[in-house]
């Protein structure tokens, strides 16, 4: 094996077409993608090249800057959502219901595999307020309660998307965290059980820095998957009422394909994609020293 | 097309079933309209057959939501089809004529001698809305616009139809105390929300308000024009469109309507075949009544300028208009209107020569309006920008449940229409 990887030839052979289909299908448009955020227009009415204009748009566009506050403040507050619950979850998982777990972890991971367009109409049949009254605005008429119009206001509707996704994707982060959680050493827990540590100091001292590092990239995944939410958004709201529930993906996509401002639309695209590496920086950064200490 | 005028040596990269090819003719439109595709077939067999053997009718359809996308892509890749419907966005045809994409037809029908076959109603919306005095589409669908009301709802309590917006104010109030819902309207489309803002502006102001909005004469966000949004976000806030209007999708707006649960409904008159429908149509077709968009008092508009639209119009690319292709031309104007008239009730932007006896009251109606309006107006976002449109349609719902003010409404579609 050795002598195979040591061949120069071999490793070109081996890892040519992947690198090939990669820069393909996915270097390649991000450079052109990246070329085209200097060019004003579209296909039909021709490029003009404006240096850094559409970047000053960008931040002169109330739009663009509402995108980026839904998306920022979607992301975060789902990503404490999600991982928090998904550690609760975890936790549950490990040490209250052990044995019996399997069967509701598969209960809570379900919705995971469900397709995002049905869960979507699925939450706008729960929440309708007309012409049926949904079962949400049901059970609220029960309790003495007037029926809620939950898509017409920018408020009710942004968290009844942060509930659809919670739903959605909290078993998946169970699952993730509980695969770190069960990792810790039984010895180590029983020792620590010795020393009087339970309950929450048990949780505080033992099991959260031994499961930082899982911890980590859940955060990770999360907060990258939710600043690109676009699927559930447009299944469930289309970006409104308005556009206040659209995110700066929903805004690229409507920019380029439905405005036919290529240029603009991969300006929205390139910021995004700073965004995230800055967040993936940030918390990759606070969290080096607990991590160097655990 | 490209074979049978002789140039089919020229290749087109674009795949799909609707770029050009030898020995066709081929047509894209929306899977959701199938009035043309179904007119177009019947011609194929019929008056049209001649054609139809020399250039065989090869119709594709795609969804209607992603239309213009669709076919900006297919421009962009010299893709598009011989015949087919226009891009939806009026600003997005003025792309397309300018960059010589889609056939002036004009000089054509001029030398066919054919140019008197397209009502003049009709054809002047179409150059209205491309902003040009030379045709590039036909006017496959010719549709007014108003308020379709409840006979019975308006007489029970006492009412009759408004001539001025006021008197349509004070109607829904009435209504509104009556426990009857005064207006259905889908905030989900916000179009027959923000129908009512342009036209309160063109009977105010007058016919050339927004013309004046698209030169750059005047600002949405300018006192007089905010006022006609105010007057429409206050019959939101008033509750006039029903609970949670922004959750009503077209057909369920049409159906609160015909199920005599809402008075009144601004819809354009290709309702009219919901309408003569007995089996959607619980109220009955004889208990529909119409009127023109009221006036506004010391208004410079007036309602005999009917609000026209020529639903989505049917364009010749460029690149595809040969002779076998003219030859259909031909057909499709000598033949289109009486058919679509007589198959499938629509009223069209063509002559009729033969009216068939039988036409239901409805689509009478239609005509008679037609034929009695001396101009026509266009529709709110007509000259806007593709961005302004979304803009403007995505906030009609919030005008409606009067979530969002006139101001706001009028400052988003401002900003969003200089780009």
């Amino acid at each position: 094996m050795n002598k195979v990887l040591g061949d120069r030839r071999a490793i070109f052979l081996l890892l040519g077409p992947a690198l090939l289909v990669y820069s393909l299908v996915m270097l390649v448009p991000i450079f052109w993608s990246m070329g085209y955020t200097a060019f004003d227009g579209g296909i039909l009415t021709g490029f003009t090249f404006v240096g850094f204009g559409n970047f000053l748009k960008f931040f002169n566009d109330p739009t663009a800057l509402n995108a980026t506050w839904f998306t920022l403040r979607y992301a975060l507050i789902l990503t404490v959502l999600q991982v928090g619950f998904g550690y609760l979850l975890a936790l549950l998982y490990t040490f209250r219901i052990k044995h019996a777990s399997s069967f509701i972890r598969t209960i809570i991971f379900f919705p995971v595999v469900l397709p995002t367009v049905g869960v979507g109409l699925l939450f706008q049949k729960l929440f309708e307020a007309a012409p049926t009254t949904g079962p949400v605005n049901g059970l609220l008429n029960f309790l003495g309660f007037p029926s809620v119009d939950w898509f017409g206001y920018p408020e009710q509707s942004f968290w009844v998307i942060i509930l659809l996704d919670l739903w959605r994707s909290m078993g998946f982060y169970a699952i993730l965290l509980y695969a770190g959680l069960v990792d810790i050493p039984e010895e180590l827990l029983e020792s620590a059980r010795i020393d009087g540590a339970s309950g929450w100091r048990l949780v505080r001292s033992i099991v959260v820095p031994l499961s930082l590092p899982v911890l980590l990239s859940s955060l990770i995944f999360s907060i990258n998957g939710t600043l690109k939410v676009f699927d559930t958004i447009v299944a469930l709201t289309n970006g409104g009422p308005g556009n206040s529930t659209t995110p700066l993906t929903l805004y690229m996509f409507q920019t380029s394909f439905a405005y036919g401002e290529y240029g603009y639309g991969s300006t929205i695209a390139t910021v995004l994609t700073i965004l995230c590496l800055l967040v993936t920086i940030l918390i990759f950064r606070s969290t080096r020293r607990d991590l160097t200490k655990g | 097309m490209t074979g049978c005028g002789g140039s089919s040596s020229e290749g087109d990269g674009g795949g799909g079933g609707s770029t050009a090819e030898a020995g066709t003719f081929t047509y894209l439109g929306q899977n959701e309209n199938t009035t043309i595709v179904d007119t177009l077939e019947t011609l194929a067999g019929d008056q049209c057959s001649t054609e139809n053997e020399a250039a065989k009718f090869t119709p594709d359809a795609i969804p209607g939501a992603t239309w213009d996308q669709q076919l900006q892509l297919l421009a962009g890749q010299e893709g598009l089809s011989d015949f087919g419907m226009a891009a939806g966005t009026p600003s997005l045809m003025k792309q397309f004529i300018e960059s010589g994409q889609v056939q002036d037809i004009s000089t054509e029908l001029e030398e066919m001698g054919i140019e008197d076959k397209i009502l003049p109603a009709a054809a002047s919306t179409i150059q209205a809305l491309h902003g040009t005095d030379k045709l590039y589409a036909l006017p496959t669908e010719f549709n007014i616009e108003g308020f379709w009301y409840n006979k019975q709802l308006l007489e029970d309590n006492g009412i009759t139809p408004p001539e001025t917006w006021d008197e349509l104010v004070d109607a829904a109030a009435k209504l509104q105390a009556a426990g009857i819902q005064p207006f259905s309207a889908s905030g989900e489309q916000g179009w027959p929300v923000t129908r009512l803002v342009g036209n309160y502006l063109m009977r105010d102001l007058g016919p050339d308000a927004l013309q004046k909005v698209a030169e750059g004469e005047a600002k949405l966000t300018d006192p007089e024009y905010v006022k006609a949004a105010d007057e429409v976000a206050a019959l939101g806030q008033a509750g006039y469109f029903g609970d949670a209007p922004t959750s009503i999708d077209y057909d369920t707006s049409l159906n609160l309507f015909m199920t005599g649960k809402a008075a009144f409904l601004y819809m354009g008159s290709w309702a009219t075949t919901a309408f003569n429908d007995e089996a959607q149509n619980k109220i009955g077709v004889d208990n529909v009544g119409f009127f023109s968009f009221p006036d506004v008092d010391g208004g410079k508009g007036s309602s005999d300028q009917v609000p026209a639209n020529v639903g989505i119009p049917t364009m010749f690319s460029s690149k595809g208009f040969d002779d076998s292709t003219k030859a259909w031309m031909e057909c499709i104007v000598n033949n289109y209107g009486d058919t679509v008239l007589k198959d499938s009730g629509v009223v069209s932007g063509f002559k009729v020569e033969n009216p068939p006896a039988d036409l239901p009251e409805t689509t009478k109606l239609v005509q008679e309006q037609i034929a009695n309006a001396p101009s026509s107006v266009l529709w709110f976002e007509a000259l806007m920008t593709s961005q302004a449109t979304t803009v403007s349609q995505s906030n009609g719902g919030g005008l409606a449940n009067g979530s969002v003010s006139g101001e706001q409404f009028m400052k988003l579609v401002q900003d969003a229409n200089q780009g």
